[in-house]
């Protein structure tokens, strides 16, 4: 560092020449990569709803069974795959929430510093990028081989996609919760398992809701696992534990690649319906977020 | 003396025992439970590996090393799948160089330039960008992005054709559905945790070095390159890898817009297969050797994503725990 031989006034004035147009330069490409991030969304989106709006009806959403390609678009509708949609990711969420909240308790309460805790946890991350094409051919390989194509395995796909999401943000929630709170419930005498259920998951479930959701959210818009275990068919099928099913983005999937515009039509309406669903999860998870959080960073 | 005088009268009964054997059958079930819950994470890794490799092994055993060559043809038997390593590895590259810079960008466009109550908003338009499904990517890109951008392709290939390096790489052929489409998509697509990644990696570095930085007169590009960017180099790098591994593997939005041909071709604005694309249209209807080859390209989409996760998620890891540590 130059040592200053003699006192002298210092500048406060903003740098000049270059140093002030590299700067400014930084700042409009970090705004400008912003604003290339907001068009394409923006059009999507404007996309996706100019070209729904005009296809979704009451009765595209209700009717079945899925019409053949070739008819034009405001024949039959689109609830076997709204039906299949929701049934199948519900199912999903039933097999893979507890169980990850489960494994977040283990690894936050129990193992979570020892090697294996620390083995999971390292895992459960890596397991995030599995691609989701990945786990459905690991459910069609041991469930749809032995016991056919159903809702139940499509749920175990996106259960498998949730698992680790749910673990990471559960044990992110449980982590805030401060250590007092169980210390106070252990000098009453409570037992491990009692402080956990009755005093450390409540304290944390805001958080834990809202990771669900948003694991939820990006499940139901998941079509990979799909294609080979649960197949794509045109009529309802509300038994969600056998036989081939149908759902939102498998059925976009299929429709997209249709020169027939009424089949198009019909994609863009699923998609608008998909999207929906998606983003009122999502919504649904910042209001949980904002109401119920107690404990955040 | 007796043993019982000997007994300490305040202590409780069954003292003798040690506190764990005293826990109720409730509380280590509980235990137990949890540690299965953990455990099935390993578990369902190890199936994931097995499973799939067990029906794809005679894909492996018939063509051993020759899986590895530029020889796709279901109807002559024949399964080298390099076209698809090939197309996996481009489009893949495209997107990175593409999403990384603008990701970057928006990392330190929301932790050094914008106060607070702006960088909110900014971060739920990036994760409704994450939320948009691969499929509705995928159906805008097929009916909407590609019959637009396919002029633009005409065009640039029109100016280059010829010309040395640019040439091969943006010369004629093009087609709307082609590797450089998907490698847009697949740009949009990891942009979202990119972005959160470097965030969080950028938002560690300790604000006494920026502080110090300004207070040597600094202007804020030259604090980003002299304090911010020492420190979240190695993170950074572990995002990006993260970032790799998502788009080597995702499928649906792919498989509509890369054109579907599988062929190893220096020019980008042609149709290309990659992996997750070639499985997805495919499968369905293979059977026999054929479907035990789209396994084994799963099995091989599986170890390279694990792989780069394993390496990322360790440089992320390690970078975070220096962090800590300083």
């Amino acid at each position: 560092m130059a040592v200053i031989a003699e006192p002298r006034q210092i500048d406060l004035r903003e740098p000049k020449g270059w140093r002030r147009t590299s700067n400014r330069i930084a700042t409009v490409l970090m705004v400008t990569s912003f604003i290339l991030v907001i068009i394409p969304l923006g059009f999507v989106l404007f996309t996706v709803i100019a070209k729904g709006a005009s296809v979704i009806s009451w009765s595209f959403l209700t009717g079945q069974p899925i019409p053949p390609n070739v008819l034009p678009a405001g024949v039959g509708g689109m609830w076997p795959a709204v039906l299949g949609t929701i049934e199948i990711t519900a199912l999903a969420a039933v097999i893979a929430v507890p169980l990850g909240i489960l494994g977040a308790v283990y690894l936050n309460e129990y193992g979570g510093r020892g090697p294996l805790g620390a083995l999971i946890g390292f895992m459960s991350d890596v397991m995030t990028g599995v691609p989701s094409i990945v786990m459905g051919l690991f459910i069609f390989s041991i469930w749809v081989l032995h016991f056919g194509y159903s809702g139940l395995a499509g749920a175990l796909a996106l259960g498998c996609l949730m698992l680790p999401v749910v673990i990471r943000s559960s044990y992110e929630m449980l982590r805030l919760v401060p250590n007092s709170l169980r210390e106070g419930s252990y000098a009453l005498g409570a037992t491990k398992s009692r402080v956990t259920v009755t005093v450390v998951l409540p304290a944390a479930i805001g958080g834990i809701v809202s990771g669900a959701l948003l694991a939820v959210a990006r499940a139901a818009g998941e079509t990979a696992p799909l294609l080979f275990t649960i197949l794509t068919v045109t009529y309802a099928n509300p038994n969600v534990f056998s036989g081939p099913n149908t759902s939102l983005p498998s059925q976009i999937f299929s429709n997209a690649t249709q020169p027939y515009t009424g089949a198009q039509a019909r994609g863009w309406g699923a998609a608008l319906t998909l999207i929906a669903i998606c983003f009122i999860l999502m919504i649904a998870a910042r209001i949980v977020t904002a109401r119920f959080t107690r404990y955040s960073r | 003396m007796s043993t019982v005088a000997q007994a300490d009268p305040a202590a409780p009964a069954g003292s003798a025992h040690p506190l764990e054997q005293r826990r109720p059958l409730g509380d280590r079930g509980f235990q137990i439970l949890a540690l299965a819950s953990g455990l099935l994470v390993l578990v369902i890794l190890v199936l994931i590996a097995v499973s799939t490799t067990q029906q794809a092994s005679s894909w492996f055993s018939t063509e051993g090393w020759k899986i590895f060559t530029n020889n796709w043809n279901p109807p002559a038997n024949q399964f080298g799948a390099l076209a698809f390593i090939y197309g996996t590895a481009v489009t893949a590259i495209i997107a990175l160089i593409m999403a990384v810079p603008v990701s970057v960008g928006i990392a330190l466009l929301l932790t050094e330039v914008v106060p607070y109550r702006w960088s909110r908003p900014i971060v739920y338009v990036i994760d409704l960008l994450a939320v948009v499904p691969s499929v509705v990517w995928g159906l805008w890109g097929i009916l909407v992005f590609a019959p637009w951008i396919q002029h633009i392709y005409a065009h640039i290939a029109n100016v280059v054709n010829g010309v040395w390096v640019l040439g091969p790489l943006f010369g004629p052929p093009t087609s709307g559905a082609s590797f450089f489409t998907a490698g847009i998509i697949l740009a949009f697509m990891i942009t979202p945790i990119v972005t959160s990644l470097s965030r969080e990696v950028i938002a560690t570095v300790p604000a006494i070095d920026k502080e110090g930085a300004y207070a040597l007169g600094a202007t804020r590009l030259e604090m980003i390159r002299g304090a911010v960017w020492p420190h979240s180099q190695g993170g950074i790098v572990g995002a990006v890898l993260l970032g790799l591994g998502r788009a080597m593997g995702e499928t649906i939005a792919v498989a509509l817009v890369i054109g579907s041909s599988a062929v190893i071709t220096s020019h980008l604005f042609a149709p290309g297969y990659n992996m997750p694309a070639v499985i997805a249209n495919e499968f369905g209807e293979a059977s026999g050797e054929f479907r035990a080859a789209l396994m084994g390209l799963g099995v091989l989409l599986f170890v390279f994503t694990i792989i780069v996760n394993i390496i990322a998620r360790g440089i992320v890891e390690r970078s975070a725990r220096r962090k800590r540590g300083a």
